[in-house]
Protein backbone atom coordinates (compact mmCIF):
# COMPACT_ATOMS: atom_id res chain seq x y z
CA UNK A 1 0.00 0.00 0.00
CA UNK A 2 1.34 3.48 -0.85
CA UNK A 3 1.84 5.36 2.41
CA UNK A 4 0.85 8.82 1.15
CA UNK A 5 -2.56 7.85 -0.18
CA UNK A 6 -5.62 8.32 2.06
CA UNK A 7 -6.36 4.99 3.73
CA UNK A 8 -9.01 3.02 1.88
CA UNK A 9 -11.56 1.06 3.85
CA UNK A 10 -11.34 -1.72 1.28
CA UNK A 11 -9.24 -4.82 1.88
CA UNK A 12 -6.95 -5.69 -0.99
CA UNK A 13 -4.04 -8.11 -1.18
CA UNK A 14 -0.55 -7.35 -2.48
CA UNK A 15 -0.62 -10.56 -4.48
CA UNK A 16 -3.82 -10.68 -6.52
CA UNK A 17 -6.20 -13.55 -5.91
CA UNK A 18 -9.31 -15.09 -7.38
CA UNK A 19 -11.79 -17.93 -7.14
CA UNK A 20 -10.22 -20.83 -9.03
CA UNK A 21 -12.98 -23.35 -8.27
CA UNK A 22 -16.48 -23.34 -6.80
CA UNK A 23 -18.88 -26.07 -5.75
CA UNK A 24 -22.44 -26.08 -4.46
CA UNK A 25 -24.27 -28.61 -2.35
CA UNK A 26 -28.01 -28.72 -1.78
CA UNK A 27 -29.53 -31.85 -0.23
CA UNK A 28 -32.26 -33.65 -2.13
CA UNK A 29 -35.23 -33.31 0.24
CA UNK A 30 -37.70 -30.39 0.13
CA UNK A 31 -40.24 -29.41 2.78
CA UNK A 32 -43.00 -27.24 1.27
CA UNK A 33 -43.83 -24.11 3.27
CA UNK A 34 -47.49 -25.14 3.10
CA UNK A 35 -46.66 -28.26 5.20
CA UNK A 36 -45.26 -26.10 8.00
CA UNK A 37 -48.14 -23.62 7.77
CA UNK A 38 -50.79 -26.39 7.85
CA UNK A 39 -49.35 -27.86 11.03
CA UNK A 40 -49.07 -24.67 13.02
CA UNK A 41 -51.87 -22.48 11.60
CA UNK A 42 -54.30 -24.95 10.01
CA UNK A 43 -53.98 -23.18 6.67
CA UNK A 44 -51.47 -23.85 3.86
CA UNK A 45 -50.90 -20.11 3.39
CA UNK A 46 -48.42 -17.77 5.05
CA UNK A 47 -45.00 -19.26 4.30
CA UNK A 48 -42.48 -16.73 2.96
CA UNK A 49 -40.90 -19.46 0.78
CA UNK A 50 -42.25 -22.13 -1.57
CA UNK A 51 -40.09 -24.80 0.03
CA UNK A 52 -36.80 -25.39 1.81
CA UNK A 53 -33.98 -27.90 1.38
CA UNK A 54 -33.66 -30.50 4.15
CA UNK A 55 -30.61 -32.66 4.83
CA UNK A 56 -31.13 -36.43 4.95
CA UNK A 57 -30.67 -38.56 8.07
CA UNK A 58 -27.05 -39.31 7.26
CA UNK A 59 -26.09 -35.76 6.31
CA UNK A 60 -24.57 -32.93 8.33
CA UNK A 61 -22.26 -29.95 7.80
CA UNK A 62 -19.26 -32.29 7.44
CA UNK A 63 -20.76 -34.55 4.76
CA UNK A 64 -22.29 -31.65 2.82
CA UNK A 65 -19.00 -29.73 2.98
CA UNK A 66 -17.17 -32.76 1.58
CA UNK A 67 -19.41 -32.91 -1.50
CA UNK A 68 -19.25 -29.14 -2.14
CA UNK A 69 -15.47 -29.24 -1.68
CA UNK A 70 -15.11 -32.13 -4.13
CA UNK A 71 -17.07 -30.12 -6.72
CA UNK A 72 -14.90 -27.06 -6.10
CA UNK A 73 -11.66 -29.06 -6.44
CA UNK A 74 -12.79 -30.63 -9.72
CA UNK A 75 -13.51 -27.16 -11.12
CA UNK A 76 -10.22 -25.79 -9.76
CA UNK A 77 -8.48 -28.66 -11.54
CA UNK A 78 -5.99 -29.06 -8.68
CA UNK A 79 -5.11 -31.91 -6.39
CA UNK A 80 -6.39 -31.56 -2.82
CA UNK A 81 -2.83 -32.01 -1.57
CA UNK A 82 -2.02 -28.53 -2.96
CA UNK A 83 -4.41 -26.83 -0.49
CA UNK A 84 -2.82 -24.96 2.44
CA UNK A 85 -6.09 -24.36 4.34
CA UNK A 86 -9.46 -26.08 4.68
CA UNK A 87 -11.83 -23.78 6.55
CA UNK A 88 -15.48 -24.49 7.29
CA UNK A 89 -17.82 -21.68 8.37
CA UNK A 90 -21.07 -22.82 9.97
CA UNK A 91 -23.35 -22.42 12.95
CA UNK A 92 -24.28 -26.10 12.91
CA UNK A 93 -20.93 -27.88 13.19
CA UNK A 94 -21.70 -31.51 14.20
CA UNK A 95 -19.37 -31.29 17.20
CA UNK A 96 -19.26 -28.56 19.84
CA UNK A 97 -15.59 -29.38 20.32
CA UNK A 98 -13.76 -31.10 17.42
CA UNK A 99 -13.21 -29.29 14.16
CA UNK A 100 -15.21 -30.09 11.05
CA UNK A 101 -12.28 -28.92 8.93
CA UNK A 102 -9.92 -31.77 9.77
CA UNK A 103 -12.43 -34.44 8.77
CA UNK A 104 -13.41 -32.60 5.57
CA UNK A 105 -9.71 -32.18 4.73
CA UNK A 106 -8.98 -35.85 5.26
CA UNK A 107 -11.98 -36.99 3.21
CA UNK A 108 -11.10 -34.83 0.20
CA UNK A 109 -7.46 -35.93 0.30
CA UNK A 110 -5.78 -32.79 1.62
CA UNK A 111 -2.38 -33.20 3.26
CA UNK A 112 -1.65 -32.98 6.97
CA UNK A 113 0.38 -29.80 6.44
CA UNK A 114 -2.56 -27.36 6.46
CA UNK A 115 -4.64 -24.90 8.46
CA UNK A 116 -8.02 -26.48 9.19
CA UNK A 117 -9.98 -24.44 11.75
CA UNK A 118 -13.72 -23.81 11.83
CA UNK A 119 -15.20 -20.33 11.62
CA UNK A 120 -18.19 -19.05 13.54
CA UNK A 121 -20.09 -15.80 12.99
CA UNK A 122 -23.73 -16.85 12.64
CA UNK A 123 -24.65 -16.62 8.94
CA UNK A 124 -21.42 -14.94 7.82
CA UNK A 125 -19.06 -17.64 9.06
CA UNK A 126 -18.59 -18.84 5.48
CA UNK A 127 -17.65 -15.46 4.02
CA UNK A 128 -15.37 -14.81 7.01
CA UNK A 129 -13.55 -18.00 5.92
CA UNK A 130 -13.44 -16.62 2.36
CA UNK A 131 -11.79 -13.37 3.50
CA UNK A 132 -9.25 -15.36 5.52
CA UNK A 133 -8.54 -17.60 2.52
CA UNK A 134 -8.03 -14.53 0.32
CA UNK A 135 -5.59 -13.14 2.90
CA UNK A 136 -3.66 -16.40 3.14
CA UNK A 137 -3.28 -16.70 -0.64
CA UNK A 138 -2.79 -12.94 -1.08
CA UNK A 139 0.06 -12.89 1.43
CA UNK A 140 1.83 -15.68 -0.39
CA UNK A 141 1.62 -18.07 2.58
CA UNK A 142 -0.06 -20.61 0.35
CA UNK A 143 -1.08 -21.06 -3.27
CA UNK A 144 -4.59 -22.41 -2.61
CA UNK A 145 -7.06 -22.24 0.28
CA UNK A 146 -10.51 -23.78 0.56
CA UNK A 147 -13.32 -21.78 2.21
CA UNK A 148 -16.69 -23.40 2.88
CA UNK A 149 -19.99 -21.97 4.12
CA UNK A 150 -22.44 -24.72 5.07
CA UNK A 151 -25.33 -25.15 7.47
CA UNK A 152 -28.10 -27.49 8.57
CA UNK A 153 -30.14 -24.70 10.11
CA UNK A 154 -32.89 -25.43 12.62
CA UNK A 155 -35.93 -23.47 13.75
CA UNK A 156 -37.82 -24.28 16.92
CA UNK A 157 -41.03 -26.15 16.03
CA UNK A 158 -43.71 -23.50 15.58
CA UNK A 159 -41.24 -20.60 15.32
CA UNK A 160 -41.36 -18.42 12.20
CA UNK A 161 -37.79 -19.56 11.40
CA UNK A 162 -39.08 -23.05 10.75
CA UNK A 163 -40.45 -22.03 7.36
CA UNK A 164 -37.03 -21.02 6.12
CA UNK A 165 -34.17 -22.57 8.20
CA UNK A 166 -32.63 -24.98 5.71
CA UNK A 167 -29.59 -27.01 4.68
CA UNK A 168 -26.98 -26.35 2.00
CA UNK A 169 -24.00 -24.22 1.09
CA UNK A 170 -20.95 -23.88 -1.11
CA UNK A 171 -17.17 -24.22 -1.25
CA UNK A 172 -14.65 -21.94 -2.95
CA UNK A 173 -11.02 -22.64 -3.79
CA UNK A 174 -9.15 -19.34 -3.56
CA UNK A 175 -5.94 -19.20 -5.60
CA UNK A 176 -3.62 -17.00 -7.65
CA UNK A 177 -5.03 -14.49 -10.13
CA UNK A 178 -3.51 -16.20 -13.19
CA UNK A 179 -5.71 -19.27 -12.62
CA UNK A 180 -8.85 -17.42 -11.53
CA UNK A 181 -12.28 -17.95 -13.04
CA UNK A 182 -13.39 -14.99 -10.93
CA UNK A 183 -11.03 -12.17 -9.94
CA UNK A 184 -11.41 -10.96 -6.36
CA UNK A 185 -10.84 -7.22 -6.67
CA UNK A 186 -11.62 -6.10 -3.12
CA UNK A 187 -13.45 -7.00 0.08
CA UNK A 188 -14.91 -4.86 2.85
CA UNK A 189 -16.46 -5.81 6.18
CA UNK A 190 -18.74 -3.87 8.51
CA UNK A 191 -19.50 -5.14 12.03
CA UNK A 192 -21.14 -3.94 15.25
CA UNK A 193 -22.33 -5.49 18.51
CA UNK A 194 -26.01 -6.17 17.79
CA UNK A 195 -28.23 -8.59 19.80
CA UNK A 196 -30.54 -9.73 17.00
CA UNK A 197 -30.12 -13.51 17.08
CA UNK A 198 -28.21 -15.91 19.33
CA UNK A 199 -27.97 -19.41 20.72
CA UNK A 200 -26.43 -20.22 24.10
CA UNK A 201 -24.42 -23.44 24.59
CA UNK A 202 -26.58 -26.51 25.35
CA UNK A 203 -29.54 -24.99 23.52
CA UNK A 204 -30.72 -26.77 20.39
CA UNK A 205 -32.58 -23.85 18.83
CA UNK A 206 -31.65 -20.18 18.49
CA UNK A 207 -33.47 -17.20 20.01
CA UNK A 208 -34.11 -13.96 18.19
CA UNK A 209 -35.03 -10.45 19.24
CA UNK A 210 -38.14 -9.89 17.12
CA UNK A 211 -37.63 -6.16 16.76
CA UNK A 212 -33.94 -6.45 16.03
CA UNK A 213 -33.86 -8.59 12.92
CA UNK A 214 -34.81 -5.93 10.36
CA UNK A 215 -33.59 -2.34 10.27
CA UNK A 216 -30.84 -2.17 12.94
CA UNK A 217 -29.50 -5.59 12.06
CA UNK A 218 -29.79 -6.97 8.51
CA UNK A 219 -30.42 -3.74 6.61
CA UNK A 220 -27.95 -1.59 8.53
CA UNK A 221 -25.04 -4.00 8.02
CA UNK A 222 -25.79 -5.24 4.50
CA UNK A 223 -26.44 -1.75 3.19
CA UNK A 224 -23.45 -0.20 5.00
CA UNK A 225 -21.12 -2.85 3.60
CA UNK A 226 -22.57 -2.48 0.09
CA UNK A 227 -22.60 1.32 0.20
CA UNK A 228 -19.01 1.68 1.46
CA UNK A 229 -17.85 -0.79 -1.20
CA UNK A 230 -19.53 1.17 -4.00
CA UNK A 231 -18.33 4.54 -2.67
CA UNK A 232 -14.73 3.42 -2.23
CA UNK A 233 -14.69 1.89 -5.70
CA UNK A 234 -16.31 4.98 -7.17
CA UNK A 235 -18.87 2.69 -8.78
CA UNK A 236 -22.65 2.47 -8.84
CA UNK A 237 -25.09 -0.42 -8.87
CA UNK A 238 -25.53 -0.20 -12.64
CA UNK A 239 -21.80 -0.96 -13.12
CA UNK A 240 -22.55 -4.50 -11.91
CA UNK A 241 -24.19 -7.35 -13.78
CA UNK A 242 -25.28 -9.23 -10.65
CA UNK A 243 -25.67 -8.73 -6.92
CA UNK A 244 -26.16 -11.45 -4.33
CA UNK A 245 -27.06 -10.77 -0.71
CA UNK A 246 -27.58 -12.86 2.38
CA UNK A 247 -31.13 -14.11 2.00
CA UNK A 248 -33.05 -15.04 5.17
CA UNK A 249 -36.29 -14.60 3.21
CA UNK A 250 -37.09 -13.31 -0.31
CA UNK A 251 -38.06 -9.81 0.87
CA UNK A 252 -34.90 -8.68 2.72
CA UNK A 253 -32.33 -9.06 -0.11
CA UNK A 254 -34.68 -7.47 -2.66
CA UNK A 255 -35.21 -4.45 -0.39
CA UNK A 256 -31.52 -4.08 0.54
CA UNK A 257 -30.61 -4.38 -3.13
CA UNK A 258 -33.19 -1.79 -4.14
CA UNK A 259 -31.93 0.62 -1.45
CA UNK A 260 -28.42 0.28 -2.95
CA UNK A 261 -29.74 0.88 -6.46
CA UNK A 262 -29.88 -2.69 -7.78
CA UNK A 263 -32.76 -3.98 -9.89
CA UNK A 264 -34.59 -7.27 -9.43
CA UNK A 265 -32.99 -8.50 -12.67
CA UNK A 266 -29.53 -8.15 -11.09
CA UNK A 267 -30.60 -9.96 -7.90
CA UNK A 268 -32.95 -12.74 -9.07
CA UNK A 269 -30.30 -15.10 -10.59
CA UNK A 270 -28.63 -15.48 -7.18
CA UNK A 271 -31.84 -15.45 -5.15
CA UNK A 272 -32.38 -19.09 -4.18
CA UNK A 273 -34.21 -18.61 -0.88
CA UNK A 274 -37.71 -19.09 -2.40
CA UNK A 275 -36.84 -22.67 -3.43
CA UNK A 276 -34.20 -23.78 -0.89
CA UNK A 277 -34.86 -21.59 2.15
CA UNK A 278 -32.22 -19.84 4.23
CA UNK A 279 -29.00 -21.87 4.28
CA UNK A 280 -27.47 -19.49 6.84
CA UNK A 281 -23.66 -19.54 6.44
CA UNK A 282 -24.16 -20.96 2.95
CA UNK A 283 -26.77 -18.46 1.74
CA UNK A 284 -24.91 -15.76 -0.19
CA UNK A 285 -22.24 -18.28 -1.20
CA UNK A 286 -24.60 -20.81 -2.79
CA UNK A 287 -26.41 -17.86 -4.39
CA UNK A 288 -23.08 -16.86 -5.91
CA UNK A 289 -22.60 -20.36 -7.37
CA UNK A 290 -25.93 -20.04 -9.21
CA UNK A 291 -24.66 -16.76 -10.72
CA UNK A 292 -21.31 -18.28 -11.71
CA UNK A 293 -23.18 -21.06 -13.52
CA UNK A 294 -24.53 -18.47 -15.98
CA UNK A 295 -22.08 -15.52 -15.79
CA UNK A 296 -20.02 -14.32 -18.76
CA UNK A 297 -16.43 -13.07 -18.84
CA UNK A 298 -16.28 -9.43 -17.75
CA UNK A 299 -19.44 -9.64 -15.62
CA UNK A 300 -19.06 -7.80 -12.32
CA UNK A 301 -20.68 -9.21 -9.19
CA UNK A 302 -21.28 -7.66 -5.76
CA UNK A 303 -21.70 -10.22 -2.97
CA UNK A 304 -22.75 -9.15 0.53
CA UNK A 305 -23.25 -11.62 3.37
CA UNK A 306 -24.85 -11.01 6.75
CA UNK A 307 -24.27 -12.65 10.11
CA UNK A 308 -26.20 -11.87 13.27
CA UNK A 309 -24.37 -10.36 16.15
CA UNK A 310 -23.68 -8.64 13.63
CA UNK A 311 -21.76 -7.96 10.46
CA UNK A 312 -21.51 -8.12 6.67
CA UNK A 313 -18.70 -9.04 4.28
CA UNK A 314 -18.82 -7.47 0.83
CA UNK A 315 -16.91 -8.80 -2.21
CA UNK A 316 -16.26 -7.13 -5.54
CA UNK A 317 -15.82 -9.92 -8.09
CA UNK A 318 -15.14 -9.93 -11.81
CA UNK A 319 -15.63 -13.02 -13.99
CA UNK A 320 -12.73 -14.07 -16.27
CA UNK A 321 -12.67 -15.86 -19.62
CA UNK A 322 -11.68 -19.11 -17.84
CA UNK A 323 -15.21 -19.58 -16.49
CA UNK A 324 -16.66 -21.38 -19.51
CA UNK A 325 -14.24 -24.31 -19.62
CA UNK A 326 -14.30 -24.92 -15.86
CA UNK A 327 -17.94 -24.64 -14.81
CA UNK A 328 -18.91 -27.71 -16.86
CA UNK A 329 -16.59 -29.90 -14.77
CA UNK A 330 -18.98 -30.32 -11.81
CA UNK A 331 -22.75 -30.41 -11.25
CA UNK A 332 -24.40 -27.00 -11.53
CA UNK A 333 -26.47 -25.45 -8.78
CA UNK A 334 -29.48 -25.86 -11.09
CA UNK A 335 -28.71 -29.61 -11.18
CA UNK A 336 -28.97 -29.71 -7.39
CA UNK A 337 -32.20 -27.68 -7.46
CA UNK A 338 -33.72 -30.10 -9.97
CA UNK A 339 -32.80 -33.14 -7.85
CA UNK A 340 -35.81 -32.87 -5.58
CA UNK A 341 -37.85 -35.21 -3.38
CA UNK A 342 -40.75 -33.66 -1.52
CA UNK A 343 -41.23 -34.73 2.12
CA UNK A 344 -43.98 -34.13 4.67
CA UNK A 345 -43.61 -32.68 8.15
CA UNK A 346 -43.41 -36.09 9.84
CA UNK A 347 -40.47 -37.17 7.68
CA UNK A 348 -38.86 -33.77 8.22
CA UNK A 349 -39.19 -34.13 11.99
CA UNK A 350 -37.52 -37.55 11.82
CA UNK A 351 -34.71 -36.33 9.55
CA UNK A 352 -33.88 -33.34 11.70
CA UNK A 353 -34.21 -35.03 15.11
CA UNK A 354 -37.22 -32.97 16.19
CA UNK A 355 -39.07 -35.83 17.88
CA UNK A 356 -37.57 -35.04 21.30
CA UNK A 357 -38.73 -31.45 21.20
CA UNK A 358 -38.69 -29.69 24.49
CA UNK B 1 -0.76 -41.01 18.36
CA UNK B 2 -2.44 -42.47 15.38
CA UNK B 3 -0.77 -45.40 13.72
CA UNK B 4 -0.35 -45.50 9.94
CA UNK B 5 -2.56 -48.54 9.60
CA UNK B 6 -5.51 -46.73 11.22
CA UNK B 7 -4.85 -43.66 9.09
CA UNK B 8 -5.05 -45.77 5.93
CA UNK B 9 -8.30 -47.34 7.13
CA UNK B 10 -9.79 -43.89 7.58
CA UNK B 11 -8.71 -42.78 4.11
CA UNK B 12 -10.28 -45.85 2.51
CA UNK B 13 -13.47 -45.36 4.52
CA UNK B 14 -13.89 -41.66 3.69
CA UNK B 15 -12.98 -41.74 0.03
CA UNK B 16 -12.51 -45.22 -1.47
CA UNK B 17 -8.73 -45.07 -1.48
CA UNK B 18 -7.38 -48.44 -2.64
CA UNK B 19 -4.35 -49.76 -4.47
CA UNK B 20 -3.23 -50.53 -7.98
CA UNK B 21 -1.02 -53.50 -8.78
CA UNK B 22 2.23 -52.39 -10.50
CA UNK B 23 2.54 -55.83 -12.13
CA UNK B 24 -0.88 -56.46 -13.71
CA UNK B 25 -2.67 -53.10 -13.21
CA UNK B 26 -5.51 -54.66 -11.17
CA UNK B 27 -7.31 -52.17 -8.95
CA UNK B 28 -7.59 -53.35 -5.36
CA UNK B 29 -10.17 -52.49 -2.69
CA UNK B 30 -9.93 -52.64 0.24
CA UNK B 31 -6.15 -52.20 0.19
CA UNK B 32 -4.33 -55.40 1.21
CA UNK B 33 -0.84 -54.82 -0.24
CA UNK B 34 -0.96 -58.14 -2.13
CA UNK B 35 -2.61 -58.33 -5.56
CA UNK B 36 -5.48 -60.88 -5.52
CA UNK B 37 -5.03 -61.40 -9.29
CA UNK B 38 -1.31 -62.09 -9.66
CA UNK B 39 -0.10 -62.44 -6.06
CA UNK B 40 2.48 -59.68 -6.49
CA UNK B 41 3.19 -56.94 -3.98
CA UNK B 42 0.85 -53.97 -4.54
CA UNK B 43 1.31 -50.92 -2.34
CA UNK B 44 0.62 -48.07 -4.78
CA UNK B 45 -2.31 -45.87 -3.70
CA UNK B 46 -5.20 -45.63 -6.13
CA UNK B 47 -8.20 -43.31 -5.77
CA UNK B 48 -11.31 -44.95 -7.17
CA UNK B 49 -13.69 -42.86 -9.29
CA UNK B 50 -16.53 -43.84 -6.96
CA UNK B 51 -18.70 -44.89 -9.90
CA UNK B 52 -20.21 -48.35 -10.11
CA UNK B 53 -23.35 -50.44 -10.52
CA UNK B 54 -25.59 -52.27 -8.06
CA UNK B 55 -24.66 -55.97 -8.24
CA UNK B 56 -27.16 -57.10 -5.59
CA UNK B 57 -29.00 -55.56 -2.65
CA UNK B 58 -31.12 -56.24 0.41
CA UNK B 59 -33.38 -54.11 2.61
CA UNK B 60 -32.45 -54.11 6.32
CA UNK B 61 -35.47 -53.70 8.58
CA UNK B 62 -33.87 -54.72 11.89
CA UNK B 63 -30.77 -52.60 12.17
CA UNK B 64 -27.77 -53.55 14.31
CA UNK B 65 -26.84 -51.37 17.32
CA UNK B 66 -25.86 -47.85 16.33
CA UNK B 67 -27.80 -47.97 13.05
CA UNK B 68 -31.38 -48.09 14.42
CA UNK B 69 -32.11 -44.49 13.50
CA UNK B 70 -31.65 -45.26 9.81
CA UNK B 71 -33.83 -48.39 9.55
CA UNK B 72 -35.13 -49.49 7.17
CA UNK B 73 -32.21 -49.01 4.82
CA UNK B 74 -30.75 -50.71 1.78
CA UNK B 75 -27.37 -52.43 1.68
CA UNK B 76 -25.89 -53.25 -1.71
CA UNK B 77 -22.92 -54.99 -3.22
CA UNK B 78 -21.60 -52.46 -5.70
CA UNK B 79 -19.39 -53.46 -8.62
CA UNK B 80 -16.99 -50.52 -9.00
CA UNK B 81 -16.22 -49.44 -12.57
CA UNK B 82 -12.56 -50.35 -11.93
CA UNK B 83 -13.45 -53.93 -10.98
CA UNK B 84 -13.61 -54.59 -7.22
CA UNK B 85 -16.88 -55.22 -5.35
CA UNK B 86 -17.72 -53.28 -2.19
CA UNK B 87 -20.58 -53.65 0.27
CA UNK B 88 -22.16 -50.39 1.38
CA UNK B 89 -25.41 -48.66 2.28
CA UNK B 90 -27.39 -46.93 -0.45
CA UNK B 91 -28.63 -43.44 0.34
CA UNK B 92 -30.66 -40.59 -1.21
CA UNK B 93 -32.90 -43.10 -2.97
CA UNK B 94 -35.88 -40.73 -3.00
CA UNK B 95 -38.76 -42.47 -4.74
CA UNK B 96 -36.44 -44.41 -7.04
CA UNK B 97 -36.77 -48.20 -6.75
CA UNK B 98 -33.41 -49.97 -6.41
CA UNK B 99 -32.60 -52.33 -9.27
CA UNK B 100 -29.74 -54.62 -10.25
CA UNK B 101 -27.43 -52.73 -12.61
CA UNK B 102 -28.46 -49.29 -11.32
CA UNK B 103 -25.57 -46.82 -11.80
CA UNK B 104 -24.44 -45.42 -8.46
CA UNK B 105 -21.74 -43.09 -7.17
CA UNK B 106 -19.85 -42.85 -3.88
CA UNK B 107 -20.71 -40.18 -1.33
CA UNK B 108 -19.29 -39.69 2.18
CA UNK B 109 -22.02 -39.78 4.80
CA UNK B 110 -22.56 -40.27 8.50
CA UNK B 111 -22.65 -44.02 9.15
CA UNK B 112 -23.58 -44.03 12.83
CA UNK B 113 -23.38 -42.24 16.14
CA UNK B 114 -21.66 -43.92 19.04
CA UNK B 115 -22.93 -43.72 22.61
CA UNK B 116 -26.18 -41.77 23.09
CA UNK B 117 -25.21 -38.31 21.80
CA UNK B 118 -21.92 -38.42 23.69
CA UNK B 119 -19.71 -40.57 21.49
CA UNK B 120 -17.89 -40.13 18.23
CA UNK B 121 -19.67 -39.68 14.90
CA UNK B 122 -18.54 -42.25 12.36
CA UNK B 123 -18.36 -41.24 8.69
CA UNK B 124 -17.76 -43.36 5.62
CA UNK B 125 -18.71 -44.14 2.07
CA UNK B 126 -22.20 -44.92 0.86
CA UNK B 127 -23.58 -44.98 -2.67
CA UNK B 128 -26.44 -43.04 -4.24
CA UNK B 129 -28.08 -43.20 -7.66
CA UNK B 130 -26.09 -41.15 -10.19
CA UNK B 131 -28.21 -38.06 -10.59
CA UNK B 132 -26.18 -35.66 -12.71
CA UNK B 133 -25.13 -35.79 -16.35
CA UNK B 134 -21.98 -37.65 -17.21
CA UNK B 135 -19.62 -34.75 -17.97
CA UNK B 136 -20.08 -33.67 -14.35
CA UNK B 137 -17.25 -35.70 -12.89
CA UNK B 138 -13.76 -36.73 -13.88
CA UNK B 139 -13.81 -39.61 -16.34
CA UNK B 140 -13.82 -43.00 -14.65
CA UNK B 141 -11.08 -45.48 -15.40
CA UNK B 142 -13.35 -47.65 -17.52
CA UNK B 143 -14.23 -51.29 -17.02
CA UNK B 144 -11.30 -53.17 -15.48
CA UNK B 145 -10.77 -56.71 -16.74
ZN1 LIG C 1 -1.41 -57.93 -9.94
Amino acid sequence: MEKNQPASKLLRTDRKTGIVGYGAYIPRYRLPGSEVAMLWTGSPKGSPVKEKAVAGLDEDVITMSIEAARNALVRANIDASELRAVWVGSESHPYAVKPSGTLVAEAIGASNDIQAGDWEFACKAGTEAMVAAIALVGSGMGRYALAIGMDTAQGKPGDALEYTASSGGAAFVIGPREEAIVNIEATYSFVSDTPDFWRRPEQKYPEHGQRFTGDPAYFKHVESAGRVMLEELGMKASDFTYAVFHQPNPRFPLKAGKDLGFTEEQIKPGLLVPVIGNTYAGASMVGLTAILDIAKPGDRILQVSYGSGAGSDAFYLEVTEKIAERRELAPSTADYLARRTEINYATYARFRGKIDMG
Amino acid sequence: MENPRYWRLKKQRYSLLGEVCPHCDSKIFPPRDICPECGGEAKTDFAFSGKGKVYSYTVMRDAPAGYEQNAPYTVAIVALDEGPMVTAQLTDLGEEPVRIGMPVEMVTRKLREDGEKKGILVYGYKFRPICFHENSQPASQGQAG
